[in-house]
């Protein structure tokens, strides 16, 4: 089942092109990494795809009216804003907003189980360390449970712990039938827990496939300008990059 | 404590105030003569009543409510505790009318040309904020437009009291500005109690949105909430339920800005939960320092807005001061 299709998606801001003719689809059951340097348009891409930025082309779930698409997608923003120290458990309800109210409770219990901050629950969200105010504002996006979830660099800053708890947790969302769009600067995490990669270079979509096709040295060269180590372990993919190129 | 028992206790506070405000006055009557009087209306007592007492005490009530309401929306949308109703210029613009009304004479023909007048520079500003805001539907170009405004408002009321004719109309304006509840009419309530119907009504259905808005401006948008309808509803209803306030009381400051901060915590700082408790401690505290005013000094007149402010300030210098100690 497709949960998103992106046809020329481009964005211009002011007469700078920031991304153009992106055209890509979504599946259930996938975990799509999106990967780039800094300013290739990762974020401009996942905005534009949920309707929140004026774009050109067309993306299936910018068309739908907003509480349609707020159950049909899950946005977690790369700034983690909490406004109000609310308890955490107050926070993560707000992900049920598009819903009504029946089946809320147990849907945070499962948010707040899945973050692993049931100890945390009723604690104000503004008086967290700043690693557990993103685990809890994963868990919002989590309780909206919408089939897909896109998510803007949801585990920088995270410990190594939590960063593959969290990867493990969009595999168990796609598992049961969802898909997780997630932009990442790690690229061994990408590698070992994407299905599928996404490479944004300059605001166009260079690559789209899987983990071992997609990083290649040669897109390494180009679009990272590093090199780096990629094997096939019992332990799964192991990739590292290694060094910076011209030097 | 629970949500509901604090609303409960709110309420039952604000009761008990008024029925003090009513009780409280110039005239000796006895309790008890008051409430007979009140609601016989016969005799001089029951014209105090009802003529005197009892529109000072409902136009406390409407005042401080509109203010802590429309003050727990203005922080809530605004993500920032230091917002306050008249951020975005409609307190200011109503004075401004106010003051015309007052320098031009025309409230001395009639007696509502004053209300009449603020609220039409309430109404003003929001039709140029509007106009100012865009269409995006964001925060930072209504807070830059309701400080142009604010400012134009200011400094036009600061040149029409320069240009009074005489000490008397410019102690007259600046008396007007420091807010009162005393000498209003039935009138008056009636006057302003649809406007701050309508603005509560307006805000307090923003309770979702401003929730989500906890959550920053795109995060809240994808979630489904209309970030230009939100924006709409809260300077439409803010804007009324202050511009009615000024209308009929004058500048009255601080107790937009203190009450939701006084009351966040209690609430689990939520801005849904927030609204409905900052109206009826707005009212609370707008009664309290009403009476305060009575009590304090009976024959000095003191004005309303100068009791809100003694009592604001401190609290605004310990909450900066909190927030140095806290880092944030």
């Amino acid at each position: 089942m497709t949960l998103l299709s992106l046809h020329d998606l481009s964005v211009a801001r002011g007469p700078c092109q920031v991304l153009s003719g992106v055209r890509a689809e979504v599946r259930a059951g996938e975990v799509i990494g999106l990967l780039g340097p800094n300013g290739s348009g990762k974020t401009t891409l996942l905005r534009a795809a949920l309707g929140l930025l004026a774009h050109g082309g067309s993306s299936s779930l910018a068309q739908m009216p907003p509480r349609a698409r707020a159950r049909a997608a899950a946005w977690l923003p790369q700034a983690r804003e909490i406004a109000w120290g609310m308890p955490v458990a107050a926070l993560v309800r707000l992900g049920r907003l598009p819903h009504g109210p029946a089946g809320a409770e147990a849907a945070v219990a499962r948010a707040l189980a899945r973050m692993r901050l049931q100890d945390l629950r009723a604690r104000s969200a503004t008086a967290l360390s700043g690693g557990e105010q993103a685990r809890a504002l994963i868990a919002r996006a989590l309780a909206q449970e919408a089939p897909l979830l896109l998510a803007d660099e949801p585990i920088a800053g995270l410990d190594p712990a939590a960063q593959i708890g969290c990867m493990q947790v969009f595999a168990e969302l796609a598992a049961a039938g969802g898909a997780v769009v997630v932009s990442l600067h790690d690229l061994g995490l990408a590698a070992r827990h994407c299905t599928r990669l996404w490479v944004l270079h300059r605001g166009r979509l260079v690559a789209d496939g899987a983990p071992r096709a997609v990083l290649t040295p040669g897109l390494l060269a180009e679009v990272f300008q590093i090199r780096a180590h990629f094997a096939d372990t019992p332990d799964g993919p192991v990739f590292q990059p290694l060094a910076l190129l011209g030097q | 404590m629970r949500y509901g028992a604090l609303l409960i206790l709110l309420g039952g506070l604000v009761a008990a105030l008024f029925v003090a405000s009513l009780l409280l006055g110039a005239s000796s009557l006895g309790p008890r003569e008051s409430l007979v009087a009140l609601f016989s209306g016969d005799g001089a007592a029951g014209v105090v009543m009802r003529e005197i007492r009892l529109p000072r005490a409902l136009l406390g009530v409407l005042v401080g409510g509109a203010l802590g309401l429309s003050g727990a929306a203005m922080q809530g949308y605004l993500r920032n505790p230091l917002a306050e109703p008249g951020l975005i210029g409609t307190s200011g613009s109503a004075a401004l009318g106010a003051v015309l009304a007052i320098h031009t004479g025309a409230y001395a023909a009639f007696a509502l040309a004053l209300p009449l007048a603020a609220l039409a520079g309430a109404g003003l500003a929001v039709a140029l904020i509007t106009l100012l805001a865009g269409r995006e539907g964001r925060a930072l170009r209504l807070i830059l437009a309701g400080i142009a405004v604010s400012a134009l408002a200011g400094s036009l009321t600061a040149l029409v009291l320069n240009l009074a004719p005489s000490p008397f109309a410019a102690a007259e304006i600046v008396f007007w500005l420091m807010g009162s509840l005393a000498d209003r009419s039935m009138l008056h309530v009636a006057l302003a109690a649809p406007f701050a119907a309508a603005g509560a009504l307006v805000l307090l259905r923003q309770g979702r949105g401003l929730d989500a808005l906890t959550l920053g401006e795109d995060a809240a948008a994808s979630l489904g909430v209309s970030l230009r309808r939100l924006r709409l509803g809260v300077v439409l209803g803010s804007a009324a339920l202050v511009g009615a306030a000024t209308a009929v009381a004058g500048a009255v400051g601080f107790v937009g800005l203190v009450v939701p901060h006084l009351l966040r915590r209690a609430v689990g700082a939520q801005p849904s939960r927030l609204m409905p408790a900052a109206m009826l401690g707005g009212a609370a505290m707008l009664l309290a320092a009403d009476i305060a005013t009575r009590l304090i000094a009976p024959e000095r007149d003191l004005k309303l807005g100068v009791l809100t402010a003694l009592v604001g300030a401190p609290f605004f210098l310990q909450m900066i001061r909190r927030m140095g100690r806290e880092g944030a």
